[in-house]
């Protein structure tokens, strides 16, 4: 009988000993052999990302020139003041406005500098004086009887980062308290045609915010405003569908010398731009043009453009050599059988530049050629194209695509038209704070995205490439939010086009797709045939072995009993 | 033992020196069709253009400009045409085939004086060069392309030679610039762009089929630079030429397929055709005869040869309307030529067929040695259109031709051998001249994963060894680059020269079974001297049979082994954890039987 119980023993014993070897040894042996590689990710920090809240802070100086102020209120300065606001976007986005008001008077220099017979002059002299840094703006209060400015005309608005103000009338009684309270909304309608308006910044963030309480208009400029990216190609197409009667010449080559460049050198901070150009034969519209008798003229309406461009649309092509968004401008000289064409508005009125454009992707101008020639000239006719009217409707509709908005400036406000360099600073500026908010919301958005797509599937393979390009990303982003805290938009924008192509890099590549597809169905019909096999053995007699245990437990408890 | 695989087409090319001058008929036009404008419709949406996707009419919006900018009138009278310094021409050449067949050749020549690999100065101003290309030259620094894509077998026997030839499946050879440093980089991100612009799987070149030839490509054009690190030479056989090949290289001509020459290119004409080769060559050239600047060529072919038969329903009449069911109305006006020519060499006299409308206008050519003559239409002029405004050219055959002139240089390659694992390719180049021998250029790429045995190599002529003068061969590496293999043989006269070479076929791994696993592979012998003119021949793709494995045999494998395993185990562990107990004999069956009738019969049981 000892000897039975004793053999007993040793199966159970065996049974115990391969049950904990197969749990010891083999499960994790199994599990490190199947295991997929994923490398350390900042989860923590992307979380904190997840919730944003970005604060953007403008330098503000206010210079009052003399005859504005009472010696007595002067004596006070140089005096500063701040100024916050918050606003709550979202639950997860938060903006807060810091406005650090400097308040000074006009030095003599600057005193001399306004003295100009113009208000251009004043502003060209009074840049010459200081360079004022990116994204900050200075405020000259000059006296109410100033000649500088037209007698309607309470701010103007300069070229580089300066606006004059015409102060409007303080009682000399008043202390300088009050003055500045008088003065603050002024100013602040200054700043934010100058830098940016509220509107503009929620409508940059909406790549993370549901939009709801924007307005149309606001809505409108940003979607036509192409999205931010590293790079744009400009591709102007000149679409001869006749060349048979008309044998078009444009000197492209001159006219973006000397029109689109100094915009793009402008905004060379912004983005890298490539410009370029082609010539496409026997290109069609879309649309049939309709005759109308009444200006003897064919017409297209604003109804129809939609589906102008498709015909053409294959014809352009893409950059071959780059992945960067294309702005196409095509420029559209009808057919002798179908000329003049005009472009009628949604009120039937005909457009003065002949031109629309479509959000984000171009222009069409219609260049009328049917004056330059009479019906009995000889076929092909040698047309020369004025490129300085082209360049004119592109140039404009480069700025709404590029998002440099038509501001609607409060009345009484005049903006210097920005002259040969196509952009004013404080327009640059503009779009600098527009653009770096973007890009960050964007680079956060995808970040976060990435993150909980690797957090979901633990099938994916992290490479260590893609964990360092999140954690370069994730740096970016930390001092572009930094910066921006800081005021030194430049960096910002920097580190934010740095922290937006780390994040894409790391969320498109290839190397992310490879394992996502492993079902478990799969899994299971190949360990199927061997772990069913092994592991049934194991379980039934470890479940053997605890019901005898149980039962010699209880015979133990009746026999004490 | 399922799957066959694995074809090897074999390329030469043929050089010899001869008695003609060294003018070439670049006379060939291409002319595309316009099944193309119904695929680009459908691109439209594809090219994912915001005007396809979301556009509602909010969208679109008139643009407010100040047209009046300041310089305005200044400038615009200033503006002088500039001086066209692009040109174009269109060529088809219809060569009436002794068979019945009919060869017609297009050319479309662009010529640009500029530069696109200027230092510092970027050509992004582009005419009548397709912008596409031109982008892909100045980013890659290439120096010379060139690509074609052929469904059909050229039969040098039957047709002679062709005017550009090329191999079956796509081919592409590149000459990149010397100021290139990553050249294996460049190569590869070209072969992708490459593969989008003509809607071809040409990404599937890398570099276990990209060879790098030391003698045999030579750059066509300006610049005799010879260091082969900067060539690459790829042929994908198994590549299939269609419409979607066919609708982008239309895009590149100036007139589309709306004007000219081009109009003609009906792909289900095209198609439905024994030969169709389509091919696009730049090169940088001389911009005049002292050659001070440089000037960049693209010439863009397309052969096809209409057979007798499917297309012709048998008659030996052809008209343009029979080929590609449509017919010439005006050229393109951008072309500054744009010519029809027929080749009537063998027809001085009209007794072999006659054409009309006849042309008074006669061109002579040589074109691979040969002296052709030509009736020439030029559509540049009125009144090759007739009265009708359309150009219908009509060819009848006037009862049976002769025999054609065997061509000198000739070449076949096959398989010998039996078993899945050793075999023998063999390469026969026949020199059918009756007295001339020709120094031959002979470059094959074999796949690594045909194990040459370069020891077993022999080069036979007239049943005897023919040692070759020059030898140049790179074995491959599994899994990274071919075999090259180039060879310079010289043939003796009307002779019959034979290469042959074993091989051992390798055991791929299971992943690396292409989908359909039936044909691929190529191979290519080349063959040239340095005189005034050389041919390039072209072998057929070669078969080969791989030894394909079960392809459901990993899961084999894992069942059958657990199966193995889980048995073995079972026993072992049973043996382990049974009890073992000494078992009491059962009582003898006479004794159970007895106890089985005495519980019957209620007597008590013995024990």
């Amino acid at each position: 009988m000892a000897a039975l119980q004793l053999e007993k023993q040793r199966g159970r014993y065996a049974a115990l000993a391969i049950a904990a070897v197969v749990i010891v040894v083999g499960i994790p042996l199994w599990w490190k052999t199947t295991e997929t590689y994923r490398a350390w990710l900042p989860f923590s920090e992307i979380s904190e990302l997840d919730s944003l809240q970005l604060q953007l802070s403008v330098d503000i100086e206010v210079v009052f020139s003399r005859g504005t102020l009472t010696p007595e209120q002067q004596k006070k300065f140089p005096l500063s003041h701040v100024n916050e606001k918050e606003h709550q976007v979202d639950a997860k986005t938060g903006l807060r406005y810091k406005y650090e008001t400097r308040y000074r008077t006009a030095t003599i220099m600057e005193e001399d500098a306004l003295n100009q017979p113009t208000a251009a002059e004043a502003d060209l002299s009074l840049h010459m004086l200081s360079e004022s840094s990116c994204g900050s703006v200075v405020v000259y209060v000059i006296p109410e009887s100033s000649t500088l400015l037209p007698e309607d005309v309470k701010v103007y608005v300069g070229q580089r980062r300066t606006a004059l103000l015409r102060s409007p009338p303080f009682k000399t009684s008043w202390n300088l308290k009050e003055v500045l309270s008088n003065l603050d909304v002024e100013v602040e309608q200054v700043v934010s045609t100058m830098s940016f308006g509220h509107q503009d910044i929620v409508a940059a963030l909406s790549n993370r915010v549901r939009m709801t309480k924007v307005t149309k208009e606001s809505m409108a400029d940003s979607m036509r405003a192409i999205k931010s990216s590293p790079g744009y190609e400009i591709t102007f197409s000149l679409l001869n569908p006749d060349p048979k009667s008309h044998s078009l010449h444009w000197d492209i080559e001159g006219a973006v010398q000397s029109y689109i460049q100094p915009l793009l050198n402008k905004l060379a901070p912004i983005a890298n731009f490539s410009v370029d150009s082609q010539i496409l034969y026997y290109a069609v519209l879309g649309v049939n043009p309709r005759f109308d008798n009444s200006v003897s003229a064919y017409t297209l309406s604003a109804d129809s453009l939609s589906h102008v461009i498709n015909p053409v649309e294959a014809r352009l092509g893409s950059n071959a050599a780059s992945s960067n968004p294309v702005l196409n401008f095509l420029l559209y000289v009808p057919d002798a059988h179908h000329s003049p064409l005009f472009i009628r508005d949604h009120s039937k009125r005909k457009v003065p530049s002949n031109a629309f454009h479509s959000p984000r992707w171009g222009g069409i101008m219609v260049y009328n050629v049917n004056e330059m020639y009479g019906p009995e000239a000889e076929r092909p006719v040698d047309i020369n194209i004025n490129m300085a009217k082209v360049m004119g409707v592109f140039l404009a509709q480069l700025r709404l695509m590029l998002g440099v908005q038509h501001t609607h400036p409060p009345t009484g406000f005049v903006l210097q038209s920005p002259g040969s360099a196509g952009l004013a600073d404080w327009e640059l500026d503009r779009l600098l704070w527009s653009r770096s908010v973007e890009n960050i919301a964007t680079a956060s958005t995808t970040i976060t995205s990435l993150a909980q797509l690797l957090d979901q599937i633990g099938n994916i393979v992290i490479n260590d490439n893609i964990a360092q390009q999140v954690s370069s990303a994730v740096t970016s982003l930390q001092s572009a939010v930094a910066e921006l805290e800081a005021g030194n938009l430049a960096f910002a924008l920097q580190y934010s086009r740095e922290a937006i192509l780390a994040s894409e890099r790391a969320f498109f590549d290839p190397s992310l797709l490879h394992l996502l597809y492993f079902p478990d169905d799969q899994k299971f019909a190949i360990y199927i045939p061997l772990f069913l096999p092994m592991c049934v053995p194991i379980v039934l007699s470890l479940l053997k072995i605890v019901s005898e245990a149980k039962k010699r437990r209880a015979d133990k408890q009746a026999k004490s009993d | 033992m399922a799957a066959h695989r694995c074809g090897l087409s074999l390329v030469c090319i043929l050089i010899f020196s001869s008695l003609a001058h060294p003018s070439s008929c670049d006379t060939l036009e291409k002319a595309n069709d316009n099944t193309a404008e119904k695929r680009s419709i459908s691109e439209v949406n594809t090219d994912g253009s915001v005007a396809g996707e979301a556009l509602n009419e909010r969208q679109w919006q008139s643009t407010d400009a100040e047209v009046d900018r300041s310089d305005s009138t200044t400038h615009s009278e200033a503006l002088t045409p500039a001086a066209a310094r692009d040109e174009f021409q269109e060529e088809l050449v219809i060569r009436p085939l002794h068979s019945g067949d009919i060869y017609a050749s297009f050319q479309f020549r662009t010529l640009w004086d500029t530069d696109f690999l200027q230092e510092g100065q970027k050509v992004s101003h582009y005419r009548l060069f397709p912008k596409s290309l031109g982008q892909v030259l100045s980013k890659f620094s290439v120096r010379e392309l060139h690509i074609s894509f052929t469904q059909g077998f050229w039969r040098t026997m039957q047709w002679g030679q062709p005017f550009i030839p090329s191999p079956p499946g796509a081919e592409l050879w590149v000459w990149f610039h010397d100021t290139v440093s990553d050249v294996d980089g460049n190569w590869k991100e070209l072969t992708n762009v490459l593969s989008g612009i003509f809607c071809a799987s040409l990404n599937f070149i890398d570099l276990t089929n990209t060879v790098q030839p030391s003698a045999s490509f030579k750059p066509l054009g300006l610049g005799n630079a010879t260091d082969h690190r900067f060539l690459r030479y790829a042929t994908l056989p198994r590549e299939i030429v269609c419409t979607e090949n066919l609708t982008p290289w239309k895009k590149l001509l100036p007139c589309g397929s709306k004007a000219g020459l081009a109009v003609l290119m009906k792909s289900e004409k095209l198609f439905h055709s024994s030969f169709h080769s389509q091919a696009v060559h730049i090169r940088p050239i001389c911009q005049d005869e002292q050659c001070s600047s440089k000037a960049w060529e693209l010439r863009q072919t397309l052969n096809v040869v209409f057979d007798l038969h499917t297309s012709g329903q048998g008659k030996k009449e052809w008209s343009l309307f029979k080929m590609f069911s449509r017919t010439l109305t005006e050229a393109c006006p951008l072309a500054s030529s744009s010519k029809v020519y027929v080749d009537i060499t063998d027809n001085p006299e009209g007794e072999l067929f006659e054409l009309s409308p006849a042309t008074p206008l006669l061109g002579q050519a040589v074109v691979l040695g040969d002296r052709r003559t030509y009736s020439v239409y030029d559509l540049s002029r009125a009144e090759t259109f007739g009265q009708l405004r359309s150009f219908n050219l009509l060819l009848r055959w006037k009862g049976d031709s002769g025999d054609m002139l065997r061509p000198l240089l000739h070449a076949e390659r096959y398989v010998a051998g039996f078993g899945l694992q050793t075999g023998e390719i063999h390469t026969v180049i026949y020199n059918n001249h009756p007295y001339r021998a020709f120094p031959v250029l002979l470059m094959d790429s074999v796949p690594w994963y045909l194990q040459l045995y370069i020891h077993t190599l022999t080069v036979t002529s007239k049943s005897r060894d023919n040692k070759p003068s020059y030898i140049h061969y790179q074995p491959a590496k599994d899994r990274h680059r071919p075999h090259l293999l180039e060879m310079l043989i010289q043939l003796p006269p009307h002779s019959m020269t034979e290469v042959t070479v074993q091989f051992e076929r390798a055991l791929l791994k299971w992943t690396e079974y292409t989908p359909d696993p039936n044909h691929d592979l190529t191979s290519i012998v080349p063959v040239k001297e340095e005189s005034s003119y050389f041919v390039r021949v072209y072998t057929e793709p070669l078969l080969v049979n791989l030894p394909t494995p079960d392809f459901s045999m990993p899961y084999n494998v894992i069942c059958l082994t657990c199966t193995v395993v889980a048995v073995g185990y079972g026993s072992f562990y049973n043996l382990l954890t049974r009890t073992f107990q000494v078992d009491e004999p059962s009582p003898p069956l006479s004794k159970r039987l007895a106890n089985l009738i005495r519980r019957m019969r209620g007597v008590p049981l013995l024990t």
